[in-house]
C-alpha cells in the first residue's frame, strides 16, 4: 500500500509538470504562434499609453527575448518561490505561489483567487452532494424496477437532462424562481454570503444553483448507475448470495451496490475536481463571483494573467481529484495494489 | 387406443429436392451484422425518430441559405421598424408571425428564425469536424497502443490519462480567449471554425482512443487474427483487413455519442463569448445575448430549444446504434 502511494504520489507531480507546461504553451507559446512579438507581448504590461521605447525596455527586462526555455523555467520559478516583474519604470513582486500577476489591476492573481475559492467550493459540494444522492437513489431504483413507468419517466427525464446545456436550465430556472415570472422564491444570483456569516443566506443564496447543477450531473449518474447496476446484478455473485439465504435488502446493497459504485467514485472524483478548478458555465449563469466567473470576466478584458492563474488551479484541482479517487480506489478494491 | 397417425395431406408428400432446398435456404438465410444491426434499428421507434431529426437538421443547415431566402430575412438585417424605440422589445412583444416566424430580437430586430437556421450551420460543422478529428485521432493512437503494445502502449495511455484529467473548458477558454482576429493566414469565421474543431476535437481524442485500445486488445486475441497470422499476413493487412472492420461498429456508435457532447461545447464556448464572432449567428451566443432580455421569453427560447433537440436526437440515434450494434450493452 505506501509503495502504492508514493507511485500515485510521483505520477501526481509529474502530472503538475506537465500541466505547467502545457498552460505556459498557451499563454507564451501560442501567442507567438499566432504572430505576437516581443513587444505586443510587454505592452499588456505597461499599458497602452507606453512609448515605444518604454515597451522595448519592458519587453528585454521581462525576458520575453530569452529563449522559450528560459522562460519556461523562471515561470515554474514563480509558482514555487514568487517573481518579481521588473518591467522598467518599476519593479512589482508576485509572492509564491506566483499563478500570475495581472498588470490591469496590479495585483498578484493568488489572492484574488483565494478570496474567491469558497464561492465555488460551496457550489461544488453542495451540488455534489445533491446529485450523489438524486442520481445514484434514481439510477438503483430504476435498475431494480427495470421496464417500470417508474424506469421509463425516470431515464426520459435523465436522457432530457444531460441533453439540456447548464446555461439554458439556468436562465429558465432563475426566469421561473428568481424574477418572479410566476415566482420569486429564490436569490436572483450575484450574491454570496460566506458560510461562517450567516448559513441560511449562504444556502439561499445557493439553492438554485445547487439544483441546476445538481440536475444536469445526477441525470447522467442516473443513467450510469442504472446500467452499472443492470450488469452487476447479472453477476454469479449476486445470485450465490440470494442462494446463501441472505436479505434482498442486503443483496442489493451490499453486493449489487459495491460492485456499481466503483466507476461512479471515479468519475465523480473527476468531476467534483474539474467543478473545484472553476464552474465556469454555472457560476457566469448565475453571476455567482467564484474562480470560473473570475476567469471569464478576464477573458473578456483581455486580462491574461489572471486566466492562466485559473488554469493552473484547476489544473491543480484535477490532479489532486486524480490522486484521492487512485487512493480510494485501493481503498474499496484491493485488487488495484497488486496492478 | 391412439387413433393413428394421420399422414395424408400436402405436407407429408415427398417434395422434389428444389422445392426442398428453397424452403431451407429461407429458413436459415445468413445475415450479415449490419443486417441484424439494421432489422433491430428499425424496430426502435426512438431511434429513428432521432435519425430523421438528425437528417432534417443536416439538411437545414445544408440548405440554410435556401430556406433563408424562402421563408426569412438575412440573419444580420436589422429589422428598426417591428422595435418599439422605447421598451427596445419588439412592438407586438414577439414579432412572430408569417413574415418571421420566431419573432424578432429586441433592439436590433434582427429575424431569429434565420439566426437558428445559420446557428445549425456552425454548431453542427463544428461538431463533426471535431468528432471525425477525435475519432481520427483516437483510432490511430488507440489501435497502435493495442496492437503494439509494450511501451509504445503504456506511453499512449499514459498520454490518455493525462488528457482526460485536464480541465478542459478552462483550457479551451483560454485557447479560444488568445488566439487574435487573425492568425495562421486565416481569419474571421473560418479563423474560429478551424480553432474550435481543433480544440474540442484535440481535447476529447482520448474518450475515443481508450475505447479503441480496449477493442483492439480483445480482436488480437481472437481466433481470425491468429489465423490470419499463420497464413503469413502482416502487421498493415492484419490491422486494416481484419480488424478495421470490428472496429467501424464501436467507432459509428461513439462517434454518434460524442456528437451532442461536441454540440453543447461548442455551444458553451459561443455562450461564453469565446466562441465563433458576431454577427455570425450561433445558438450559444443568441442564449448568452437573451440573458439580458428575460422578460422576452421567446429569444431564449429559441436558441434553447435548437440546443436541446439536436443534442437529444443524436443522444436518442446514439444509444439506438449501441443497442442495435452491441446487444449486451443496455
Amino acid at each position: 500500500m505506501v509503495t502504492y502511494i508514493i507511485r500515485r504520489l510521483i505520477w501526481g507531480v509529474f502530472m503538475l509538470a506537465i500541466v505547467s507546461v502545457i498552460t505556459f504553451a498557451i499563454f507564451f507559446l501560442v501567442p507567438r504562434l499566432t504572430g505576437a512579438t516581443s513587444e505586443s507581448l510587454a505592452s499588456r504590461y505597461v499599458g497602452r499609453t507606453a512609448s515605444a521605447q518604454q515597451v522595448k525596455v519592458a519587453a528585454e527586462k521581462l525576458g520575453f527575448n530569452d529563449p522559450l526555455i528560459v522562460q519556461y523555467g523562471r515561470f515554474a520559478k514563480g509558482i514555487v518561490t514568487g517573481a518579481d516583474y521588473d518591467y522598467g519604470p518599476g519593479v512589482e513582486r508576485c509572492p509564491a505561489p506566483c499563478f500570475g500577476y495581472s498588470f490591469l489591476t496590479r495585483l498578484p492573481v493568488w489572492p484574488d483567487l483565494l478570496n474567491r475559492l469558497p464561492v465555488t467550493l460551496s457550489l461544488a459540494l453542495g451540488a455534489a452532494v445533491l446529485w450523489l444522492i438524486a442520481g445514484v437513489a434514481t439510477g438503483v431504483l430504476s435498475a431494480l424496477k427495470r421496464g417500470s413507468v417508474f424506469d421509463r419517466a425516470a431515464m426520459g427525464i435523465a436522457l432530457a437532462g444531460v441533453s439540456l446545456p447548464i446555461f439554458f436550465t439556468g436562465i429558465v430556472s432563475l426566469v421561473l424562481f428568481s424574477y418572479g415570472r410566476p415566482l420569486a422564491i429564490t436569490a436572483p444570483g450575484g450574491s454570496f454570503t460566506p458560510f461562517f456569516d450567516n448559513p441560511a443566506q449562504w444556502a439561499y443564496n445557493l439553492i438554485l444553483p445547487w439544483i441546476t447543477l445538481a440536475f444536469l450531473y445526477a441525470a447522467g449518474y442516473a443513467r450510469l448507475t442504472r446500467s452499472g447496476m443492470l450488469e452487476t446484478m447479472n453477476e454469479d455473485y449476486i445470485r450465490t448470495a440470494r442462494a446463501k439465504g441472505l436479505a434482498e435488502r442486503v443483496v442489493v446493497f451490499k453486493h449489487g451496490l459495491r460492485g456499481a459504485l466503483t466507476p461512479i467514485l471515479t468519475i465523480f472524483g473527476l468531476d467534483l475536481g474539474l467543478l473545484m478548478g472553476g464552474a465556469v458555465l454555472t457560476e457566469s449563469t448565475f453571476s455567482l463571483p467564484g474562480i470560473g466567473k473570475y476567469a471569464i470576466d478576464a477573458i473578456t478584458n483581455q486580462d491574461l494573467p489572471k486566466v492562466m492563474g485559473v488554469t493552473l488551479v484547476a489544473a491543480f484541482f484535477v490532479v489532486v481529484a486524480n490522486l484521492v479517487v487512485d487512493l480510494l480506489y485501493a481503498v474499496v478494491d484491493p485488487r488495484v495494489r497488486l496492478a | 387406443m391412439t387413433a393413428p397417425l394421420d399422414v395424408s395431406g400436402a405436407e407429408y408428400e415427398a417434395a422434389p429436392e428444389a422445392v426442398l432446398d428453397a424452403s431451407q435456404a429461407k429458413a436459415i438465410q445468413g445475415r450479415s451484422l449490419g443486417q441484424i444491426a439494421w432489422m433491430r434499428l428499425k424496430r426502435d421507434k426512438v431511434a429513428l425518430t432521432g435519425a430523421g431529426v438528425v437528417i432534417f437538421l443536416i439538411l437545414v443547415a445544408v440548405f440554410a441559405p435556401l430556406i433563408v431566402g424562402w421563408i426569412g430575412h438575412p440573419p444580420t438585417d436589422f429589422n428598426q421598424d417591428l422595435i418599439s424605440s422605447e421598451t427596445m422589445a419588439p412592438k407586438d412583444g414577439t414579432g412572430i408571425g408569417w413574415d418571421h416566424l420566431f419573432g424578432v430580437e429586441p433592439v436590433n430586430g434582427r429575424d431569429i428564425f434565420s439566426r437558428i437556421v445559420y446557428g445549425a450551420r456552425i454548431s453542427l460543422l463544428i461538431a463533426f469536424l471535431a468528432t471525425l478529428l477525435s475519432v481520427v485521432i483516437g483510432t490511430v493512437l488507440g489501435v497502435t497502443a493495442g496492437y503494439v503494445g509494450g511501451w509504445v502502449d503504456s506511453v499512449i495511455s499514459k498520454a490518455m490519462d493525462v488528457f482526460l484529467a485536464f480541465p478542459i473548458l478552462v483550457f479551451a477558454i483560454a485557447l479560444a480567449g488568445i488566439v487574435p482576429d487573425s492568425a495562421f493566414g486565416l481569419s474571421g469565421d473560418a479563423l474560429r471554425v478551424s480553432l474550435l474543431v481543433f480544440i474540442i476535437g484535440f481535447f476529447n481524442w482520448p474518450y475515443i482512443g481508450r475505447i479503441m485500445r480496449g477493442q483492439t486488445l480483445s480482436l488480437r486475441e481472437r481466433e481470425f487474427v491468429d489465423a490470419a497470422r499463420s497464413l503469413g499476413a502482416r502487421g498493415p493487412y492484419i490491422i486494416f483487413r481484419e480488424m478495421l472492420p470490428n472496429l467501424v461498429a464501436p467507432i459509428l456508435v461513439y462517434s454518434t455519442l460524442l456528437i451532442p457532447s461536441n454540440i453543447l461545447f461548442e455551444a458553451a464556448l459561443s455562450f461564453l463569448g469565446v466562441g465563433v464572432r458576431p454577427p455570425t449567428p450561433t445558438w450559444g451566443g443568441m442564449l448568452s445575448d437573451a440573458v439580458r432580455f428575460y422578460t422576452i421569453p421567446h429569444f431564449m427560447f429559441f436558441p434553447g430549444m435548437a440546443i436541446f433537440i439536436t443534442v437529444l436526437a443524436f443522444n436518442l440515434l446514439g444509444d439506438g446504434l449501441r443497442d442495435a450494434l452491441d446487444p449486451r450493452a443496455r
